[in-house]
């Protein structure tokens, strides 16, 4: 009896963890074939401009914007939040800081997961499904290579452009707000940006940006490619690659800032 | 005929979990032959074509084509296999992020180094060889109705005019008119280019048409193989039940 029970237990507790170390394995594989064919031609020149296209040009709105309305209100609460401490003249220092380090790469890292993670996975998904992935193979054309390998290197060369970007937008909306709205001196408020401005800020928030980018292609892809079962796996598939690569965004976010900026 | 062995495959397995599929296929398609397997749904026809063309690893058994074995092997020489290979996909499998003229020429400018303008022409040419007009070349897949589908499908898959060519369920989804036009169009194409061909249907007038040998496969087992007048004079109680289209004898109906 208790011999049984026991064998229940294991076995519930065992299918699961194969589960999980299967899909690991699956996906690790997945990986090491993707980074291999990112280095080795034939390389997609069109499909990857083509990428560059759909991930920078056609994301700049969601990431100005994005990035626009996180300087305005960072300026806002810090004068509404640091005024009993009598410290209005670092804000222009606490929007810097706080949109290229953290604002500006996290928030267009999560927008482009919604907008790019999930067209990927979609198009790719529905590729599988309609077999246009296995016709590819049939017409001697490695799948990693063209599709996957473009969006990896369009991910990791675009997002830090797209943050660098956003970086500009951000502190200009903090200036707008600085200046119309709270009355500071124009002139002042832009001395103090300079002042502040740090090279390893910048360049750990485009290091972010590049991971993240990395992060976002990859998950796109491999959910896509995995998905089956029709209309609903494509949908699956959707769903997981945004959750997912938003969630290791997010964990990502920490590693490096920790890398970075941990004494 | 010659009878030299274009394809070989023996003992071969492929299971997906619990479920075995293919359980011991053994069948030769010799070289100019049009083989054509028969089989109900999920008896592993699509399995079979997916395993010689190295899309599904098999888990046991040898599949050799023009004498080179192709289990287990490196990419290049699997790739090198495609070249050699074309293939209708049951639901076409068009690219619909391409042009029509796009589809028909992929292989022609991605791996064989041709040039758009020239590519365009030649896709043109054989679009034209399966009753499309170049009014459809700057269309998109979408666009087009079922049947104009399987005949840009086809039209990709002779274009580079290939030794061996796979036909997945071809007329499956086509009113009957279409489905003979096709038929005829794939009896055309393979003389044209004096390929091999494997055809996996379910479609007993297609199989009819087509073929110059069938193969019955059933619980991934090949059962019966002969030519078609033999078919029709065949004991085989499952191949009669099948050509028949019974629900009653050996063949049970998965509930």
């Amino acid at each position: 009896m208790i011999t049984h029970f026991f064998e229940n237990f294991l076995r519930a507790l065992g299918r699961p963890l194969v589960k999980f170390l299967s899909s690991l394995g699956d996906f690790t594989i997945f990986v090491t074939k993707a980074l291999y064919n990112c280095f080795v031609p034939p390389f997609y020149f069109k499909l990857f401009f083509k990428q560059v296209l759909d991930i920078g040009f056609y994301s700049l709105p969601v990431v100005g914007l994005t990035s626009l309305f996180a300087g305005m209100v960072i300026a806002l609460q810090t004068y509404s939040g640091f005024t009993g401490f009598k410290a209005e003249g670092v804000i222009a220092s606490v929007v810097l800081i706080s949109v290229t380090r953290e604002l500006a790469p996290v928030l267009s890292g999560l927008m482009v997961a919604g907008r790019i993670g999930a067209a990927m996975a979609a198009e790719i998904g529905t590729m599988r499904v309609t077999e246009q992935i296995d016709a590819l193979v049939t017409l001697s054309t490695n799948p990693f290579k063209y599709l996957v390998a473009p969006r990896l290197w369009a991910g990791v060369i675009v997002l830090p452009i797209l943050v660098f970007i956003g970086d500009i937008i951000g502190i200009f909306g903090g200036y707008v707000v600085g200046v119309h709205k709270l009355g500071f001196n124009a002139a002042n408020y832009i001395t103090a940006t300079f002042q502040d401005l740090q090279l390893i800020g910048i360049i750990s928030g485009l290091v972010k940006a590049g991971v993240f980018g990395f992060i976002i292609s990859m998950m796109g892809c491999y959910n896509g490619y995995k998905s089956k079962g029709g209309a609903q796996g494509v949908g699956t598939a959707t769903t997981n690659a945004v959750v997912s690569s938003s969630i290791l965004i997010l964990i990502f976010n920490y590693l490096i800032t920790e890398m970075f900026f941990s004494r | 005929m010659s009878k030299d062995i274009k394809i070989k495959i023996r003992n071969l397995h492929k299971a997906f979990g619990k479920k075995q599929v293919l359980n011991g296929v053994d069948l030769d398609l010799y070289k100019g032959e049009s083989l054509v397997v028969i089989g109900g749904s999920g008896t592993g026809k699509s399995v079979l074509i997916k395993c010689i063309q190295g899309l599904l690893t098999p888990d046991a058994g040898s599949i050799e084509i023009d004498g080179v074995e192709i289990i287990n092997e490196d990419t290049d020489l699997i790739e090198s296999m495609h070249s050699k290979m074309g293939m209708l996909f049951q639901g076409g499998a068009l690219f619909d992020s391409l042009k029509v003229w796009e589809n028909v020429a992929f292989d022609l400018i991605q791996n064989r180094g041709m040039r758009r303008k020239e590519a365009k022409i030649v896709a043109i040419k054989v679009l034209r060889q399966v009753g499309l007009g170049s009014d459809i070349a700057d269309l998109y897949p979408s666009e087009l109705s079922g049947g104009m589908q399987k005949r840009v499908g086809l039209a990709r898959a002779v274009i580079t005019k290939p030794e061996i060519i796979f036909f997945d369920e071809p007329t499956t989804g086509l009113d009957p008119i279409m489905a003979d036009v096709i038929n005829d169009l794939i009896i055309e194409s393979a003389k044209d280019l004096g390929a091999t061909t494997l055809t996996i249907t379910h479609d007993m007038a297609s199989a009819r048409k087509i073929a110059d040998k069938i193969a019955m496969l059933y619980k991934g087992k090949i059962i019966w193989y002969g030519t078609v007048k033999e078919l029709d004079k065949t004991d085989n109680p499952y191949v009669k039940q099948f050509i028949r289209g019974s629900s009653k004898g050996p063949i049970a109906v998965e509930k």
